[in-house]
């Protein structure tokens, strides 16, 4: 068995472990309740400890088995697709929805590293219509189209 | 007979004009999303939920069940045509079918593939009309304590089916739990884990989870790689199988479909259980195992059947005690509880139209997917060449969209990017989300249950192991946590997994 640790497993563990002990602390500040009569930290508290434990236990695991690799990752994907929806909410009750869903796809767009910016202008705007079309004339979705940042 | 005027409520149901309506736009979008590559039925319907909330609950359900089989049907296309299944439950799919494409005949495996769904979709609707009655009366005598050890029996099978470590997935479930639990507690209006947000007081969106975690994670790591899919430039040669082929496909049919209506109904995805075990099967009484992984017209009409028998009889558990017995049902829970509808034992009672409805309308969509689908095929090829930078940005304005859409409530959106990016880091540290999606969906359902089954009981636990349903349930339970932890079944279960990819 070739020597080294798992990375993607061991920071599963980690981040599990942290993710219990985060719930735990927080379940700590509520009522816990007894067991007859459960208050609202109860139940969070048990589970906040079990995943600790899982946590910790895939940690140890990771240490004795060897890593695979994990593959490229997608930073630019993260950068321009993560923010997109927030773009959207953001955006949506100022600018309302028309423009919302024009920024929300540019954005979007830029995630490929192959879009050139004409085009993803060109998309934008065909993704606009249709999507105006559709839920707000459409399905009549009760968005205000210009909101009132762009109002005259 | 009660089962004929049921049924016969369903098909009145289902069948008016809107509805049929509904169906036939749920069948579509979900094969037109199904077909992108790499995008499977969870993330498909996740996509899709949105759409579906502006209508009357039950042409609400029935689309949905539309986008499910259509996603499925997708599924199965990108395998067979580009090697790519876009759910696990499909990659048996592209062993064999793949090898008939690339043989040139593509457009025989596809059709095999539908009129073996088509089939098991027929029987596995007549099973879920014939046993949802009587066991939603089973399910009407259930307690508190039944219904946790029922859920705890779900979580835990989901675990033994999900890929990789069986740690990793325990872990993904108490996540999820956790995640479901945050919000106000309904016994004392405590506000949990909402950070101070008043937003957040009603708990996560599930949607917006379901978005995040499943198609823009899905999306993300499309995005790694952005090689170019060859598609195969031949044509698709004849479509309807010649009748020496079709003699050849009717026993391994009629096989998937019995083990597929079997297994679907177990917790935890049986679908993609009931696809494998057909595959083997057919291997094991082929007179011709080696033709087998080399387009076996056998290795794709067993499987598909027994994925669809699998996918439909996965209903059975949702509509008679509304617990998900996988994600995609998961999803549909969440649905039902956004519709005002509780799912459990009373919609049959309740509700008879909806119920019966759901149910006739799944031979509706099977039926629909065989007449549009297969003259459509050539349509959804070329779907296939549409180049995936102009595909992506159209689906995250959909999705903002319409997570936007369920409440308008702004936070969900901050709330998909942050589960995108959650998604994307578990499936880079190779943890299943699908576990985590079921256990936020039971996470609150389950404490309440215990938390109800400890007062009824009087602070005793000694009440889930006194009544014998619920013995027998956890029995199972810990019966099946044993089985996966044993070192043997571990590395046969590895194995299994292993000449899955």
């Amino acid at each position: 068995m070739a020597k080294g640790i798992n990375r993607a497993d061991a920071a599963a563990g980690v981040l599990l472990t942290l993710a219990g002990s985060v719930f735990g602390a927080q379940s700590l500040g509520l009522e816990i309740g007894t067991a007859l009569r459960m208050g609202p930290g109860y139940f969070p508290l048990v589970l906040a400890v079990i995943l600790m434990l899982l946590g910790l236990l895939i940690l140890a695991a990771a240490l004795r088995t060897p890593g695979e690799p994990t593959g490229a990752t997608a930073w630019r994907g993260m950068m321009f697709i993560l923010p997109a929806p927030i773009v959207f909410g953001l955006t949506v009750r100022g600018l309302g929805f028309v423009p919302s869903v024009f920024l929300t796809t540019l954005v979007a767009a830029m995630a490929s590293a192959r879009m050139r910016i004409l085009p993803a202008l060109a998309l934008a705007l065909a993704v606009t219509v249709f999507c105006t079309l559709v839920f707000s004339y459409g399905l009549g979705l009760p968005f205000q189209r210009f909101g009132p940042w762009v109002r005259f | 007979m009660d089962l004929l005027s049921n049924l016969a409520l369903g098909f009145a149901t289902a069948a008016s004009p809107e509805n049929l309506l509904f169906c036939l736009i749920g069948v579509i979008l979900g094969t037109l999303i199904g077909v992108l590559p790499g995008i499977g039925a969870t993330a498909t319907i996740a996509m899709l939920l949105p759409i579906t909330f502006q209508l009357e609950p039950v042409s609400s359900l029935i689309m949905l069940a539309g986008i499910y089989y259509g996603a499925q049907y997708g599924g199965s296309t990108t395998a067979i045509l580009i090697n790519m299944p876009g759910e696990s439950s499909s990659a048996v799919t592209a062993i064999d079918g793949y090898q008939m494409a690339r043989q040139g005949r593509a457009g025989t495996a596809l059709a095999v593939a539908a009129l073996g769904s088509f089939f098991a979709g027929t029987v596995a609707t007549l099973l879920v009309a014939i046993f949802a009655p009587p066991l939603t009366a089973i399910a009407l005598r259930f307690g508190a304590a039944e219904y946790f050890s029922l859920m705890l029996l779900g979580l835990v099978s989901a675990v033994a089916l999900a890929h990789g470590s069986v740690l990793k997935a325990l872990g993904m479930v108490v996540l999820g739990l956790l995640l479901g639990l945050v919000g106000t507690d309904i016994y004392t209006g405590t506000p949990r884990f909402t950070f101070g947000i008043p937003a957040y007081a009603d708990g996560l969106n599930f949607v917006a989870l379901a978005v995040g975690v499943f198609g823009i994670a899905e999306i993300l790591r499309n995005l790694e790689g952005q090689q170019d899919r060859t598609i195969l430039g031949a044509s698709l040669g004849a479509l309807w199988p010649t009748r020496a082929e079709f003699r050849r496909m009717v026993p391994p049919v009629l096989r998937g479909t019995a083990l597929g209506s079997a297994l679907g109904i177990l917790p935890g995805g049986g679908a993609i259980l009931a696809s494998f075990a057909s595959y083997t099967v057919e291997k094991r009484l082929s007179k011709t195992p080696e033709a087998f992984g080399k387009g076996a017209i056998e290795g794709v009409a067993g499987p598909e059947s027994a994925n669809n028998a699998g996918a439909q009889t996965s209903f059975i558990p949702l509509l008679t005690l509304g617990i998900p017995a996988n994600p995609v049902m998961a999803l549909m829970v969440g649905a039902m509880i956004i519709q005002g509808i509780v799912p459990g034992p009373n919609v049959a009672t309740e509700q008879p139209a909806l119920f019966w409805g759901i149910i006739a309308s799944m031979w509706i969509g099977n039926l629909m997917l065989i007449v549009l689908n297969l003259p459509l095929i050539g349509l959804w090829v070329r779907l296939l060449k549409v180049p995936y930078n102009i595909l992506f940005p159209v689906i995250m304005a959909f999705c903002s969209i319409g997570v936007y859409s369920v409440n308008s409530n702004v936070y969900d959106l901050y709330a998909v990017a942050a589960f995108g990016l959650m998604g994307y880091v578990l499936v880079k540290l190779r943890c299943e989300p699908a576990p985590l999606l079921l256990g936020f969906v039971l996470g609150p359902m389950l404490e309440e249950n215990l938390r109800r089954a400890m007062i009824l009981g009087r602070g005793d636990p000694a009440t889930f192991v006194t009544r014998p349903i619920s013995a027998t349930l956890l029995g199972l339970t810990l019966i099946v946590l044993v089985v996966v932890l044993l070192p043997a079944v571990r590395r046969k279960r590895a194995e299994v997994f292993v000449e899955e990819g």
